[in-house]
């Protein structure tokens, strides 16, 4: 394992340090418990706190600032944060219009985030992210994994709660939102998590995974490398298979690198799923590509596909300052 | 019963899970991602290091303690759910053990972690180990079974648990998502459960022994 860092138990820390002094115009880092909130708080604004293991970032303290979250809790490396430190943040952010915790469906994060609404006095609600076509959705498992889709769901509740959206209407609209986006990844090579010291994933030299998760989890199968078409098509394929869309429906693509993936080769990809898009009859209206919801140093990408309406492509056009995403300010 | 043996519960839990670190890692590289073992060594040393006032408290006292500072850093799935067992034992504490009292309060603490998971038997999870030991252990306390016999029946019922869940198909955590290639592996959970049972259950006869040896000396 070669990584940049010190010793393995002051990863996190120091990352999170450097994360602040880099972006202390727009975030505060709070230790013990462990959270970073947006610097200018709006009073009386539902206040949006997402969270989850760290290794994914930007996710999620990337996205703190106006137009989407006021706090976020890093847990250890993919392992969920704990409930005090949701209580703290909700404390800190919650300026009179109640509390919107946005949660990836995993197991761990629904539970911890669960006890933090039981815990915290205050007035909340929970949006769960579970966009990945790659797993079954079925009532009697965990369902879907919450994946690069959060980054959606984020930045148009973030607008909508910035442009005076009440804590009902934010949480109706993060959960039209979630059933309106889905996903699924791909991954070239493994992650390793710095504690374990060695990959997570067994990837052969010429194998990849398909459907892989966020945290280097199996996917739906093991293949031999494709063609980048080939790849974009089974993603995409899987992922409107989910979504149903009308021909001629707007949306919104989002091609998130996994962390080790260069830009170069995830605009071949945008360039093979754009194509597939306008083939099926759908019109990009818009595309964002770059690592926003990154699985360590993963070689690898994810797909996601937004279905539009005027209401979404409004708050996602909304103006958004965070560390990780900017525009129109 | 007290704190005290609280604090020494912890070292052996921590002990024995030290000892298995490696195999309990690689299991979970499996048909997870690699961190249960490390999110339950890093909550033992929390603990250990509040020794001194785990120490003093009494036994509810002390389990409360204990089941806050799991639930600050553990975290994933682990982390609440083990803090519901200790919530859920601290509940039903008795001032004086007796082995009824014992199987009763940690029956009390499964079932809150139960409703926390929204998970029961069957399910690949370490709910596999947990719910039949404290089955088993009811009924070892209904025949009036000694406390030796049930210190060395229920470590064997924890192995039947942890060994069941090879073959089961995930339906909750992150195994889940792997679907029909999860079975063929014991799962994480289960065998971690295993591993503490064991040592908790190892530690008490072992400290019943010196007992009996300090009794005859004196």
């Amino acid at each position: 394992m070669k990584k940049f860092l010190n010793v393995v138990e002051d990863f996190l820390g120091e990352s999170l340090a450097g994360f602040a002094a880099a972006h202390g115009d727009l975030v505060v880092l709070h230790t013990d418990p462990l959270f970073i909130r947006r610097r200018n708080l709006r009073p009386g604004k539902v206040a949006l706190i997402s969270g989850g293991g760290s290794g994914h970032e930007p996710l999620h303290t990337g996205f703190i600032g106006h137009g989407m979250l006021d706090a976020a809790c890093p847990g250890q490396v993919f392992t969920s944060p704990t409930p005090d430190q949701m209580v703290a943040a909700a404390e800190a952010v919650d300026t009179g219009g109640g509390v919107l915790f946005v949660v990836k469906n995993y197991s761990g994060d629904v539970m911890n985030f669960e006890m933090a609404a039981e815990i915290s006095g205050r007035k909340n609600a929970a949006v769960l992210v579970n966009d990945d076509v790659a797993v079954d959705d079925s009532s009697f498992t965990t369902g879907r994994r919450g994946v690069a889709g959060t980054v959606i769901v984020e930045k148009v509740i973030g607008s909508l709660a910035e442009s005076g959206g009440d804590l009902e209407a934010c949480k109706i609209f993060g959960d039209r939102v979630t059933k309106r986006t889905a996903s699924m990844g791909v991954a070239l090579t493994s992650c390793t998590v710095p504690q374990a010291g060695r990959p997570t994933l067994n990837l052969g030299e010429d194998e990849l995974e398909m459907g892989v998760g966020i945290h280097g989890e199996a996917g739906r199968r093991r293949s031999r490398m494709m063609p980048a078409d080939s790849i974009a098509a089974e993603l995409l394929d899987a992922i409107l298979v989910n979504l149903k869309p009308r021909k001629g429906s707007d949306v919104l693509l989002l091609v998130n690198g996994l962390g080790g993936t260069p830009l170069a080769e995830l605009y071949v990809l945008c360039n093979a799923a754009h194509h597939r898009l306008s083939g099926n009859g759908l019109q990009v209206q818009r595309t964002l590509v770059g690592n926003f919801t990154t699985s360590l140093e993963m070689a690898g990408a994810s797909l996601t596909v937004c279905l539009l309406d005027e209401e979404i492509l409004r708050h996602w056009d909304s103006p958004v300052n965070t560390p990780a995403l900017r525009w129109r300010i | 019963m007290n704190g005290k043996l609280i604090v020494d519960c912890c070292d052996s839990a921590y002990a024995a899970l030290i000892r298995h670190t490696d195999e309990i890692a690689e299991l979970d590289q499996q048909i997870g991602d690699g961190d249960h073992i490390y999110n339950l060594i890093r909550g033992l040393e929390a603990l250990r290091a509040m020794r001194a006032q785990i120490e003093a408290a009494e036994l509810g006292q002390a389990l409360q303690l204990a089941a806050a500072k799991v639930l600050s850093t553990v975290g994933g799935s682990s982390g609440p759910l083990l803090a519901s067992l200790l919530m859920g034992m601290s509940r039903t504490a008795p001032r004086e053990c007796t082995a009824a009292d014992v199987a009763k309060m940690y029956a009390a603490g499964v079932e809150a972690m139960q409703h926390r998971g929204k998970t029961g038997k069957g399910s690949k999870t370490m709910m596999d180990v947990l719910i039949p030991v404290a089955e088993r252990f009811h009924e070892l306390v209904d025949r009036e079974s000694g406390v030796d016999e049930i210190l060395c029946e229920l470590p064997k019922e924890a192995e039947r648990g942890m060994l069941s869940t090879r073959e089961m198909l995930a339906l909750k955590g992150r195994a889940s998502f792997l679907g029909e290639r999860s079975q063929g592996h014991i799962d994480p959970g289960a065998r971690s459960s295993q591993v503490i049972i064991t040592a908790l259950c190892a530690q008490l006869a072992e400290s019943r022994e010196r007992g009996r040896c300090h009794e005859e000396i004196s």
